[in-house]
């Protein structure tokens, strides 16, 4: 015992490890901070560590090269003994990364930490908010299938926005005029070296900060921060209050690091890797191309905005973003700290992850994108066939085999980029019907040199019968009504 | 840092190296910089040059065959591809590119005619699918919409397809291509 106590402090007195202790994980924190409100930084750097550590193991079969990356991933997955599970945990543990970072960053946002005097703890958050993302899409693009291929695809499209430098940002992007070989190469150099890399710099800075001016203590409504008095007070709580890090203040910490391990182990051993779907061959175009999902409220966005306004969108917009982020910490530098008296920091928070929630919901259901296969797949419900005249029977067909219903859902079954045609007889009367379907409009496409005039009077005639039970056809509501008399037709009976 | 101790007046830092101007020390330390900085920039402006060079680098388009006029029937639009003329032993499938090639009703004055599109939407670059029947380019991302003539037919794309430069010659089609086709560069 007492040999060891020696062998203790001669390494001690060596390395300094106990004043290397004393300074770091041993700094005092005020009691409050020691919170379950607190766990979610330590926890994306956990998830960060888990990261590089499988990163570094995938990376020893991994083959970066646009021939054979595809095959590597099979084999990795397939063959190499516990390669899928390596692969599962490192397709959660970005999940889990992205996923706690954002709440530790609202965390940080509502418990006004980004004040005076932690602003560059908050700038350096930013920058890795950024650097995660990109290792979020570097990442998909190493999976090098076809998500990934069209996923450059419309990553170079934004870049094409760019005005006079566009076609130079995306050879940039690619490494060449067009996705090949050296794009993954480049991606491959990004998701390895460089963002590992700044990472972990800029990790070294957080903690750095951390140090320095102290974790924010749980912030009381009514205690505001001034420049003038805040540092004698945070060393006040210090003295008062103050508890070394370890062991006093990292229990929360140990206890969500457990967690999370579990639940990205869990995770990863029963619902395994995410597979590569398909390989990165251009001319395999029969493809529905999705982003990963931090990405699908972009993809969703991309979707939703209007033409005119989509390019300033994309191109501005992240830079007006970074600007409110990064200078959040000067125009907001004083003052109340507590979310408790800070509602629209509040009402930011909460409209944010709704939007965020919205888009991505969006993104995964993505309504605006045509059924490919709904004209051949998807059946018409018996009670829009049953009871019909020839005439219509034939516009059913026409409906069908013209691809109506890749837009078009007809009871819910079918594209959802239009409006349901189940009812659409009680809405349109013929010759607006007529009008629709060879002019087009509203986003529709005219299909005016595309049906003879036959199938477009039997096409309007079914589309007339697409009535809920009991209701009359739309009328021209500029001529009198004519007394009901007929339509005992329905789609129901 | 620590905000405890009483701040001490700001002293001026004494100078590296006071009273040695035009000594032998000072003359190495300048010449120690000097070296250092005229070494960095033997590798870093090759550095920077190196990842930079991408900048300025011209793709020039490049007349490919994509065959013989016999394999595109007279008013159908079918799918082709070519090997991209920049392509590496390194790129695996990749190196097949697609383009919709629509042969028109061949005219008596004019001739064969042809308008061959890029796959990529003008919209984000996704692929866009043909559909004979309705006679639509479709693209599965966000639902742009192309009437066969390339044109513009509904949903988010900002303009028609993009549209390769054509040519005929000893019966076969040749187009000019080689790049990635966005609204920065429409010809691909």
């Amino acid at each position: 015992m007492e040999k060891l106590r020696q062998l203790f402090f001669w390494v001690d007195d060596r390395l300094h490890v106990s004043k290397l202790f004393e300074s770091t994980a041993g700094h005092h924190v005020p009691k409050s901070s020691g919170s379950w409100f607190y766990v979610f930084g330590s926890a994306t750097l956990l998830c960060f560590m888990i990261q590089v550590a499988t990163g570094i193991c995938l990376a020893l079969i991994y083959q970066p090269s646009a021939s054979e990356a595809y095959a590597s991933l099979e084999y990795l997955s397939y063959e190499v003994p516990l390669g899928w599970y390596l692969r599962a945990v490192h397709n959660w543990g970005s999940n889990f990364m992205v996923g706690i970072m954002l709440i530790h960053m609202t965390q940080v946002f509502l418990f006004g930490a980004y004040k005076y005097p932690r602003e560059i703890t908050w700038l350096s958050g930013c920058v890795l908010l950024f650097l995660t993302l990109g290792m979020a899409f570097t990442g998909q693009v190493l999976r090098f299938d076809e998500d990934a291929y069209w996923g450059l695809g419309i990553g170079a499209s934004i870049m094409g926005r760019f005005p006079f430098f566009g076609q130079e940002m995306v050879n940039m992007m690619l490494g060449g005029p067009i996705i090949a070989g050296q794009t993954l190469s480049r991606f491959f150099t990004l998701h390895v070296f460089v963002l590992p890399g700044a990472i972990i710099a800029l990790v070294s800075l957080h903690l750095r900060m951390v140090l320095t001016k102290g974790i924010n203590e749980y912030p009381k409504p009514g205690i505001l921060v001034d420049r003038k008095t805040y540092d004698a007070h945070y060393q006040t709580i210090l003295r008062k209050e103050g508890v070394p890090f370890v062991p006093h203040a990292i229990d929360k910490d140990l206890m969500a690091a457990g967690f999370v391990i579990l639940a990205i182990f869990f995770l990863a051993a029963f619902d395994g890797p995410k597979m590569p779907n398909g390989p990165a061959d251009p001319t395999q175009i029969d493809t529905v191309p999705r982003p990963d999902f931090f990405f699908l409220w972009i993809f969703a966005l991309a979707a939703l905005l209007p033409p005119y306004m989509e390019t300033f969108v994309l191109l501005v917009g992240p830079v007006v973003a970074s600007i409110i982020l990064f200078t959040l910490p000067f125009f907001n530098n004083t003052g109340e700290k507590s979310w408790r008296r800070r509602p629209i920091a509040v009402i930011t928070v909460i409209l944010l992850w709704v939007g965020f929630s919205v888009l991505t919901y969006l993104g995964k259901t993505s309504p605006w994108s045509p059924e490919m296969k709904a004209w051949t797949a998807d059946p018409t419900p018996a009670e829009f066939i049953k009871g019909r005249t020839p005439l219509e029977l034939q516009g059913a067909l026409v409906l069908q085999y013209k691809q109506c219903r890749a837009c078009h859902a007809i009871d819910g079954i079918g594209g959802h980029r239009g409006p349901d045609l189940a009812d659409v007889g009680m809405r349109l009367t013929e010759p607006q019907l007529v009008r629709q379907v060879i002019q087009g409009g509203g986003n529709m496409p005219a299909y005016g040199k595309n049906l003879t005039r036959e199938e477009t009077t039997a096409l309007t005639a079914y589309l007339v019968s697409l009535r809920p039970p009991g209701i009359p056809p739309a009328r021209d509501s500029t001529l009198p009504a004519k007394p009901a008399v007929e339509q005992p037709l329905a789609n129901a009976q | 840092m620590d905000p405890e101790t009483p701040s001490t007046p700001p002293q001026t830092p004494p100078a590296p190296c006071e009273g040695c101007k035009g000594t032998r020390r000072d003359f190495l330390l300048k010449l120690g910089v000097g070296l250092n900085v005229a070494a960095g920039a033997m590798i870093g402006i090759p550095i920077a040059g190196y990842v930079a060079s991408i900048l300025v680098e011209k793709y020039p388009l490049e007349w490919i065959n994509l065959g013989p006029l016999s394999k595109f029937a007279e008013g159908t639009t079918t799918l082709a591809s070519y090997l991209n003329p920049y392509r590496r032993t390194w790129d695996g499938e990749t190196d097949l590119i697609p383009c919709w090639v629509r042969r028109l009703p061949d005219d008596p004055k004019e001739g064969v005619k042809f308008q061959v599109f890029a796959i990529n939407c003008t919209h984000l670059g996704c692929p866009v699918r043909w559909f004979e029947e309705s006679q639509l380019f479709l693209c599965p991302c966000h639902g742009g919409a192309y009437y066969a003539d390339g044109s513009h037919a509904s949903g988010p794309p900002p303009r028609g397809l993009f549209e390769y430069e054509y040519k005929i010659e000893n019966d076969s089609l040749f187009v000019k291509g080689g790049l990635l086709p966005t609204l920065a560069h429409t010809t691909p």
